[in-house]
């Protein structure tokens, strides 16, 4: 449903983020993308809506080419593709409710969104994301008023709201503890089989990569490096995407110890 | 610690001075020094001509001493209502233009050629001062209260346009490209990611311009542009100290009045 071909990016001071990335993902995939900072995660799932322009390359969504579109016909496939972040990205002085609803703005005129007034149908649905992902109580508090954990469930809600196909994820669980991102990544990953997503998460914790998804892609300096099972990543190919290190340690390591090197940014 | 200090017991520490070449330090100073006593002797200084205005100053403060509301209190009054009409009028013209210049001067959300015109009217707008601009509408317009409120309108907009912009290059970016990757366009982007971000400064900074401008519009009546500097100026030119010490005290006690009160509106949206 996705399909990535030989996408470049060059930022403007020379730096190559992305050599000549080719991915598909099918229907209903759930893929982590894996890899050292500045290996062009962010990158790439951010050409993916063109947040970020790419330099070439090629981006298919279904039958429409996301890299030939005009600005109109881009903001109109961006409704189909949700996006969750790092750092949550809520409007911290809206309200829960306010912060959901924004993700229907591509729906809805500009005077709907300025008055707040929302068709009844997506106000239905955002009380119904509300009570899926547990915050049926928070309805108008303020964004800021919520912990991290709480702030990433409404920034899910938000990008389900749209009724995308494709979901891109950036570093979910990077500002959580590790309870809490279990529980976010099982919650991202249960919505996009009830509802039948692709995703891609980008993820810097392995292991917990590991356990919620049914592909991993690999990513090093701009080039994949690694695409297959979560448990063919064996010591050698981690040191193929992260570089030379003792995987075995940590990887059978206690948990209050450093799961990985590479889970620090 | 110890350890540390055995190694050397004695070192010297100094801040290294501000100008590392000795000459040139000491020759700045007294190339200053010189400078200061050539322009003291400069400035002629007449005796009598001070002594006389000395006795002048003392009948001024004398007058001052005894306001007098009541012998030109329409005039008074008509100025006063002038200059809070002016106030109002200005303050809220001035901030309905601010926003989208403010807008465009934020070099995260505008386009470089829009960027660059609305930072130019903001350069106009603060170059300035507020009575320059004030001649230059009274000549336009001629003498009066509308002269006033676009010289206070015009320079609202450098103070305000120029704060809020650089309020919008601050805020954080990743709610920006949250709302955009939903697809929404400029002016959804900018009433979801940008205002939320911005609007209880910008609701405090026109209430602190609402009282500047109640000050400037004390000032620019001087040179004609209506209000009740217009009344204050008249009575100097008729000598009517007492009458102007009246106005003075009236200016004193709104500008302290508008001021408590936007202190305590900027305090609550804090």
């Amino acid at each position: 449903m996705l399909r990535i071909e030989q996408l470049v990016k060059r930022y403007p001071t020379g730096d190559a983020a992305l050599r000549g990335v080719s991915l598909t993902v099918s229907e209903g995939q759930v893929m982590a993308l894996i890899g050292p900072s500045g290996a062009g995660k962010s990158t790439l799932i951010r050409c993916v809506n063109r947040l970020v322009e790419p330099t070439s390359g090629k981006i298919w969504l279904r039958d429409t080419e996301i890299t030939a579109l005009n600005q109109r016909q881009l903001r109109r496939i961006r409704r189909r593709i949700g996006m969750i972040f790092q750092e949550y990205a809520l409007v911290e002085r809206l309200s829960v409710m306010e912060n959901i609803l924004s993700g229907r703005l591509g729906y809805v005129n500009f005077w709907q969104s300025w008055f707040r007034r929302f068709p009844q149908s997506d106000i239905d649905q955002a009380f119904n994301l509300l009570e899926r992902v547990g915050l049926s109580d928070f309805v108008d508090k303020r964004a800021d008023e919520l912990s991290g954990g709480q702030r990433q469930r409404v920034g899910i809600a938000r990008a389900l709201i749209q009724s995308p196909d494709l979901l891109l994820v950036d570093e979910p669980t990077a500002s959580l503890d590790p309870k809490t991102s279990r529980q976010i990544m099982r919650l991202i990953t249960e919505l996009a089989r009830e509802r039948g997503l692709a995703v891609i998460i980008n993820i810097h914790d392995v292991p917990l990569a590991q356990m919620f998804v049914q592909r991993i892609v690999g990513l090093r300096a701009g080039e994949i490096v690694y695409d297959g099972p979560p448990d063919g990543l064996t010591p050698e190919r981690l040191s193929d995407i992260y570089g030379a290190e003792d995987w075995g340690a940590s990887q059978t390591a206690v948990p209050e110890q450093e799961p990985l090197l590479t889970a620090q940014e | 610690m110890a350890e540390v200090a055995s190694s050397s017991p004695h070192r010297h520490w100094r801040k290294p001075p501000w100008i590392q070449n000795r000459w040139l330090r000491w020759g700045m100073v007294l190339g200053a020094l010189v400078y200061l006593a050539l322009a003291i002797g400069s400035v002629s200084v007449d005796s009598a001509r001070i002594a006389r205005g000395l006795e002048r100053g003392g009948r001024m403060i004398a007058a001052f001493l005894q306001p007098d509301f009541v012998s030109r209190w329409d005039d008074i009054q008509i100025g006063v209502l002038e200059s809070l009409t002016m106030t109002v009028v200005s303050t809220i013209a001035g901030v309905l233009l601010s926003v989208p210049i403010g807008l465009g001067a934020a070099r995260n959300i505008a386009p470089t050629p829009i960027y660059l015109i609305c930072r130019g009217i903001i350069t106009v707008s603060r170059t300035f001062q507020e009575v320059v601009i004030a001649i230059v509408f009274v000549v336009m317009f001629g003498f009066g209260p509308l002269a006033g409120v676009c010289t206070l309108a015009f320079a609202t907009i450098g103070f305000l346009a120029k704060l809020l912009a650089e309020d919008i290059e601050e805020i954080d970016p990743a709610p920006l490209e949250a709302i955009r990757a939903t697809g929404a366009g400029w002016l959804k982007t900018i009433t979801y990611a940008v205002m939320p971000q911005v609007s209880a400064r910008l609701v405090g900074l026109s209430v602190y311009r609402f009282d500047i401008n109640l000050r400037e519009s004390a000032i620019v009546g001087i040179v004609g542009a209506g209000g009740i500097g217009s009344t204050l100026q008249a009575t100097f030119n008729r000598y009517d100290y007492d009458v102007a010490s009246a106005i003075l005290i009236i200016i004193i006690t709104l500008v302290m009045l508008t001021e408590l009160i936007s202190a305590q509106i900027r305090k609550r949206l804090q």
